[in-house]
């Protein structure tokens, strides 16, 4: 896909490097080619502003097309590969790295682990962030405060919060086990049964981001229109009927951005994942088994690069229902 | 700073909160208040607060504070011998130096290309700008952890292994700063420029005399962003590192991590987590209007 942008900026005739075009000569490149649509000659005014373009965009439409779009095609590549990571050679061996993931254990496995974690995340940070942000949207002071309060642990690092609540969760010198302790009950193994393992994951991974969605539901809120929520007091509806009558469904454009853009971070869940299960004993997502494959005891790059494909499709079919539903709104406004 | 609010781009909840006067106050109102409004409230900060506060408390801990059947809420001190520690058993000074420059270069450099970029999209012909549009767009929604593999091997093979223009390198297109600032320009009055255009004076000058002024809260949005984003990157430095002097902090703390990871060790390993957490904590107690804005850019277009 870097090949039309590639294309499109180098110019004909001469080579049109970072320079700011101050001194350019006039060689005219084969005016009648490329007419464009609001000037029909080649001008040079407009001759000035392509080099300008290329001057400005060029340098980060190249990093993009190198680093994000290259990579895309290339794992498409690897990923037909038996190749172990460091060793020069490999052999081409179609779809098998595909056929092999899907008809191990590791699939059920992986692509379970990746629907659960995703699942429960995206369920668990949407449902709390809306009741947090209906207490946010009180009119009592300090909703300001606990707004950033709440949002701080999203923007902070998935390696530090993880730390900090594995040792919450240490089931010998912990602050959860002392609570358990007091209650006459035993510290679960978090660390040790894959099990519980993912539910920790999960439980930490939804803490920090619960933020980010009572942020967007609270912006969502306070947009509602005031006639309509009014009218419904007036009627006398009373909060919980008012709130899954009107605001709920009137929210339902704030829920759908939501659900897609949780589920796409969810999908690419790493920090803590990494931090927290460092062998990935039952929290084995696909990024986490491509990264382990890849990187991990095995060195199985080709592997590797055929789970990033899977993981890649998922996204993608993700975004294009996002893209097609994103025009007609889910309510009628 | 006259033009546009970051919310012009971002969300409105901020600004959208008009202060309503509390409701006068009788007894059954004020409890409904407490219950329904602040109960909740600080629930929820307090849910967030404590573990992080747990956290900085349990870094001035010695590990007989810490292995121990009966919890000790507070240090017996504020004693900084587990940021000695961390400090001497892996090169944690190395780490923040090594994330510094990560993240102020990444950082600078991806700005000016953002503000390049979208400048040039909005304000200068071109053919085919709606097409690279496009392209940036469709980059915007294409993870960096499904290009893990074909960059590292890129990179290695460029010898870029344990440096720090190899973690710097692949991150620097960047697609969000430039369509967040195009969507910024896109709301600029044309006005503003014609004066410029009749002084005669070309794109360069127009954009960092005339645009990148009346931008500044947008162009902050996009470099918090970008800084939180850069510090808090993980997993391209774990895999593109694996000697402690090109290691960012992050890194570092898995490495710390790996030689502490006994129950000892705890309060050594939260020293730090602080390192690695208080400093955007920090920024962002500062400057979270923006960062805000930017980070839920998105939503109300939904």
């Amino acid at each position: 896909m870097t090949a039309p942008l590639i294309h499109n900026s180098s110019a004909p005739a001469d080579r049109p490097a970072t320079k700011p075009p101050a001194t350019t000569p006039a060689p005219a490149p084969a005016p009648a080619t490329k007419p464009t649509p609001e000037r029909p000659r080649w001008s040079g005014r407009s001759r000035k502003d392509f080099l300008v373009f290329l001057a400005m965009a060029l340098p980060n439409l190249v990093l993009i097309g190198t680093f994000t779009y290259w990579p895309l095609i290339n794992n498409i590549y690897y990923s037909t590969l038996d190749w172990t990571l460091g060793s020069a050679s490999a052999t081409v061996v179609g779809l098998q790295n595909y056929v092999t993931f899907f008809t191990s254990e590791d699939a059920a496995k992986v692509l379970g682990t990746t629907g659960i974690f995703t699942l429960i995340t995206v369920g668990g940070s949407m449902v709390l962030g809306l009741l947090v942000a209906l207490a946010l949207n009180s009119k009592v002071r300090g909703t300001t405060f606990a707004r950033s309060a709440v949002f701080a642990p999203y923007v902070l690092s998935g390696v530090g919060v993880g730390l900090v609540w594995l040792f919450i969760f240490d089931p010998g010198y912990g602050v959860l086990a002392w609570i358990l302790r007091g209650l006459g009950q035993q510290s679960p193994q978090w660390i040790n049964d894959p099990q519980l393992s993912l539910v920790m994951v999960i439980i930490v991974y939804v803490w920090k981001n619960l933020g980010y969605c009572a942020v967007v539901y609270l912006a969502g809120l306070q947009s509602l229109p005031r006639d309509v929520m009014e009218a419904a007091a007036l009627d006398g509806a009373n909060g919980v009927r008012r709130f899954f009558h009107i605001s709920l469904p009137l929210l339902s454009p704030t829920t759908f951005f939501l659900l897609i853009t949780t589920m796409l971070s969810s999908l690419q869940a790493f920090d803590l994942i990494r931090i927290m299960t460092p062998l990935g004993n039952g929290t084995s997502t696909l990024i986490y088994e491509a990264y382990l494959q890849a990187f991990g005891a095995y060195n199985r790059a080709g592997y590797s690069a055929a789970i990033s494909v899977i993981l890649f499709a998922v996204l993608l079919v993700i975004t294009v229902l996002q893209l097609r539903f994103v025009e007609r709104k889910v309510h009628y406004s | 700073m006259s033009a546009p609010s970051p919310a012009a781009v971002g969300t409105s909840s901020q600004e959208a909160a008009p202060q309503e006067r509390p409701r006068p106050l009788s007894r059954a109102n004020l409890l409904q208040t407490l219950v329904t409004g602040y109960f909740p409230l600080i629930i929820a900060t307090l849910v967030v607060f404590l573990p992080l506060l747990w956290m900085l408390l349990s870094s001035f801990k010695q590990p007989g504070e810490i292995v121990t059947i009966d919890l000790r809420v507070l240090p017996e001190s504020l004693n900084l011998e587990n940021y000695a520690i961390a400090m001497t058993t892996v090169p944690f000074a190395q780490f923040f130096a090594n994330s510094l420059i990560v993240t102020v270069v990444g950082s600078t450099i991806k700005v000016i290309l953002a503000i390049l970029t979208a400048y040039a999209l909005v304000f200068v012909r071109f053919p085919f700008k709606n097409v690279i549009f496009v392209l940036i767009l469709v980059a915007l929604m294409v993870p960096a952890q499904v290009s893990i593999l074909p960059n590292y091997i890129l990179i290695a093979g460029m010898g870029g292994k344990n440096t720090l223009w190899g973690i710097i390198l692949p991150g620097l297109g960047t697609a969000f700063g430039t369509f967040l600032l195009r969507q910024h320009f896109l709301t600029l009055p044309p006005s503003i420029l014609e004066a410029a255009e009749i002084d005669g004076a070309g794109h360069w000058r127009r954009l960092w005399q005339i645009i990148v002024p009346v931008s500044v809260p947008s162009i902050a949005t996009v470099a918090l962003v970008t800084v939180v984003s850069e510090w808090n990157d993980y997993i391209w430095p774990l895999i593109i590192t694996d000697r402690p002097e090109t290691m960012t902090l992050p890194v570092g703390l898995t490495l710390l991590q790996n030689s502490e990871g006994n129950g000892a060790g705890w309060g050594i390993l939260m020293a730090g987590a602080v390192l690695v957490i208080v400093p955007i904590l920090l920024v962002f107690a500062a400057l979270q209007r923006y960062i805000v804005a930017g980070l839920t850019q998105g939503s109300v277009t939904g």
